[in-house]
């Protein structure tokens, strides 16, 4: 019937950009068991994915934004910023309300809504005014940052012993012994990944970030999509914030210094193109997987100083960009 | 009559498969300007380029003062004298005037640039075509006839020996059509041999000598002006006999379906009104840049636009392409890379772009899309090497195929289609005519935008025209002739006389 199922077809060969992050991460742990033989164990394994679940969180939905063609420079700062609302609130209501699970509750939901109402406003601004998204979340960057800097006094914002005593399960228990960071991480990368496949969300965010004016000609709400790229980015931040507040219990002007530029590592390193178009979720868990690794290994062994992860993430992230461009669009 | 300075003889060209320039025979002398004409597609364009060294030729020969030549590029042809101004503009928009001027040809003192000997210069060059533009500013803040202008000083300012200008007037108007007419003079009185295009025939007959007519790639005549007048020239464009390419024109019903009332879209359509009816395929015809596709684009919801859209009765809002598509209006691109596919996603991708919310929530039916390619590929005999291969790698008539099917997804009451075949091989193109053609037969209505003469009178029972931006005049049945149209299109006859009729 059709000319396809007739012409003679090639073999799909493997393409390198696909396979490059597993091929690497599975080096990666090859290497740590190695060099470690406690690189393997339970409680070394737990650690990474729990500290790497923030991070995660956040890279999920920066893997949409660019994928849409944007890009959000302010997470880290605005990570920063809700957290230290959520603290600074939550001391306020336990004067007033005498603390307790309520307390809790409106913290996280306060949480939620701040990243969705902050994620609104970057989406907006970019949307409705105009401004490159480079520029504006470069500024609503060094305003969070600033802001809660303020909220802090220049200090460190701390909950409530009580409060952090109540708190402390949601991030260092879970169920099966796998605590709950790791447990929200998966899921929303699992949520993620069927939205960017199998959802018009998702094919619409790599069309506008393939071709704008083509997503526009084929009457796909551009600038709607585009908005709820940074509003969902901004929902996760509150996620991850509602995960890390618990494992420390505190905010200061340095909570979340360079989450931005980590999650936008990941998604790079993961096989999504940074001038949008196509973009994979389960690539970007690769990539935080593999900036943690690195971290984790170097402090594992003696090999190299510690102090070199952020020159080895640096190659990292160079050689992915590189593999990106030889190989062209990867799918 | 002195030697030729270039030439070129038997030059034939293909790009792909397809063959666009059949041995043409062109000669430019110094000191005289000679006129290429023809219609789009014709191979202006391609003989331009070549001259200028832009293209290789793929047969024939360029010779160069008497020599065979074969230019590395455009950078040799232009050591040599031989400029080509473009119709789209090669400035840098940041720089300014004189940057741009000098661009690559920058004077020097020592290290340093001579700013002021630029300026100067510049300031003189423009000072000859009575420009009023200072040479400081940006040239993302001058007009367009301005930057034309501008062009055309860089050209002045380089010691030419041949000077192609792909349509310079397009953009000018009267006054500054006069100033560059008494430079080409000069030009030509110091020996400057003048390749010149234009659409306006007028013009043609007063500045240029000697004019060749370009048909489908072949050169059909070439004289004096003299000898030829303005009506032999637009016969000779378009005189082609018709053939079978076309299906007959099916019967078409009176019941009005798309009324459109005093669309004005600011500075490209100005009050533009047209019905279409059932079953009824209605040309618009006139030159690139008469508003065709920007009239279109505004009906289809794709542009801000005032005026009222009326589709079976209900209203269409501006500028929401969503709301037309979902009433049974669709548009399908002129500029299929740009704004109809996306060159780097599949043909299933592409196929439901428009339509994702038909193949299931919140999830996507893989299947149901994969049926629907099925189907594609075989109603519009797309042929794709590879199911799964990237849509830009397709031949530029299976892309169009591939567009159609995708515009044709939802099943619209009313169809525009802006160039069908623009850019693809007659195979295809008779494919596509009888499509066409099946689709008014099923009542669907349908408004097809060309630059093809016998495409419009092929395919439409009723033509208007268009002429910078106004809908200039009607024809239909046994007036829809190929003659009628070029000469309203070319500002000739209508309610619009151009001064150069």
């Amino acid at each position: 019937m059709s000319m396809a199922t007739t012409a003679p077809t090639r073999r799909p060969r493997v393409n390198l950009a696909v396979i490059a992050p597993i091929v690497a991460l599975i080096v990666l742990i090859l290497i740590g068991m190695a060099l470690n033989p406690n690189f393997l164990s339970y409680a070394n394994i737990t650690n990474v994915l729990a500290r790497s679940a923030f991070i995660g969180i956040i890279a999920i939905g920066m893997t949409f934004v660019i994928t849409a063609g944007g890009l959000d420079l302010s997470v880290g700062s605005m990570a920063a910023f809700v957290a230290g609302l959520m603290i600074l609130v939550m001391n306020m209501l336990t004067e007033s309300m005498g603390g307790g699970l309520p307390v809790i509750l409106i913290g996280i939901a306060l949480a939620l809504f701040t990243g969705l109402a902050a994620g609104f406003v970057n989406g907006i601004l970019i949307t409705r005014a105009g401004i490159e998204a480079f520029i504006l979340t470069l500024g609503t960057m060094g305003i969070y940052r600033s802001l809660v800097t303020w909220l802090a006094d220049g200090g460190t914002l701390s909950l409530g012993y009580e409060m952090r005593e109540l708190y402390r399960p949601v991030y260092y228990d879970g169920i099966l012994g796998i605590s709950w960071p790791i447990i929200v991480f998966a899921v929303l990368a699992i949520l993620g990944e069927i939205v960017m496949r199998h959802t018009a969300f998702g094919r619409h965010c790599a069309a506008i970030g393939s071709n704008e004016k083509v997503a526009r000609y084929s009457s796909v709400a551009v600038l709607r999509v585009r908005l709820m790229t940074y509003v969902l980015l901004g929902t996760l931040v509150g996620i991850a914030v509602v995960m890390y507040v618990p494992r420390l219990g505190s905010a200061s002007a340095t909570t979340g210094l360079l989450w931005e530029l980590e999650a936008i590592a990941a998604v790079i390193i993961g096989g999504t193109l940074l001038k949008g178009g196509f973009g994979r979720v389960w690539g970007t868990v690769v990539g935080v997987l593999i900036l943690s690794l690195i971290g984790n290994l170097l402090n594992l062994t003696d090999f190299v100083s510690p102090y070199l992860n952020g020159a080895i993430q640096g190659v990292v992230i160079i050689l992915a960009v590189v593999l990106q461009r030889n190989t062209g669009a990867a799918r | 009559m002195t030697d030729p300075i270039l030439a070129l003889t038997g030059v034939t060209k293909s790009f792909g498969p397809i063959e666009i320039l059949h041995g043409v025979d062109f000669a430019l002398h110094p000191g005289e300007v000679h006129a290429l004409i023809g219609e789009n597609g014709a191979g202006k364009s391609t003989t331009m380029k070549i001259l200028a060294g832009y293209l290789d030729p793929t047969g024939g020969q360029v010779t160069w003062q008497g020599k065979p030549m074969s230019f590395s590029g455009s950078e040799q042809a232009e050591d040599l004298g031989i400029i080509m101004i473009h119709q789209e503009f090669n400035l840098a928009e940041h720089l300014s005037v004189d940057q741009n001027v000098f661009l690559g040809r920058e004077l020097r003192r020592g290290f340093l640039l001579d700013h002021k000997a630029m300026r100067a210069q510049t300031a003189d060059l423009l000072g000859q075509l009575q420009c009023r533009v200072d040479p400081a500013t940006p040239v993302n803040r001058i007009s367009v006839p301005d930057k034309q202008m501008v062009e055309i000083a860089k050209a002045l300012s380089r010691k030419a020996r041949v000077l192609i200008m792909d349509e310079p007037t397009a953009v000018l108007t009267e006054r500054e059509t006069e100033v560059l007419f008494a430079q080409i003079e000069r030009l030509r009185a110091e020996g400057v041999a003048i390749l010149y295009t234009s659409h306006k025939l007028g013009e043609v007959k007063r500045i240029a000598d000697r004019v060749t007519v370009l048909r489908d790639g072949t050169m059909v005549r070439s004289d004096l002006t003299a000898d030829v007048s303005e009506d032999d020239m637009a016969a000779a464009m378009v005189g082609r006999e018709l053939s079978d390419l076309f299906p007959p024109k099916p019967a078409h019903g009176a019941e009005p379906i798309l009324e459109a009332q005093g669309i004005t879209v600011p500075g490209v359509v100005h009050d533009a009104s047209l019905t279409l009816h059932r079953g009824e395929v209605l040309g618009i015809g006139g030159l690139v840049g008469s508003g065709r596709t920007e009239l279109a684009e505004a009906i289809a919801g794709l542009r801000p636009r005032s005026g009222t859209v009326r589709l079976k009765g209900q209203d269409l809002p501006a500028n929401h392409v969503a709301t037309a598509m979902r009433a049974g209006l669709v548009y399908l691109t002129e500029d299929r890379k740009g704004a109809g596919l996306l060159l780097d996603k599949t043909l299933r991708e592409n196929l439901t772009l428009g339509q994702l919310d038909r193949f299931g929530s919140p999830l996507i039916d893989r299947k149901r899309e994969e049926a629907a390619l099925d189907s594609a590929i075989a109603d519009f005999a797309i042929r794709a090497p590879e199911r799964g291969m990237a849509v830009g790698d397709l031949s530029g008539g299976n892309q169009q195929k591939l567009l159609l099917a995708k515009t044709l997804l939802s099943d619209p009451q009313v169809v525009i289609i802006d160039e069908p075949t623009r850019g693809i091989d007659i195979g295809t193109k008779q494919q596509i005519y009888a499509l066409i053609a099946r689709l008014a037969a099923e009542g669907r209505s349908i408004i097809v935008i060309s630059s093809e003469m016998p495409e419009l009178i092929g395919l439409a029972s009723r033509v208007v025209v268009m002429h910078a931006g106004r809908i200039v005049g009607e024809l239909a049945d046994a007036a829809v002739t190929e003659g009628n149209i070029v000469r309203l299109a070319m500002g000739l006859d209508g309610h619009e006389k151009d001064s150069a009729a």
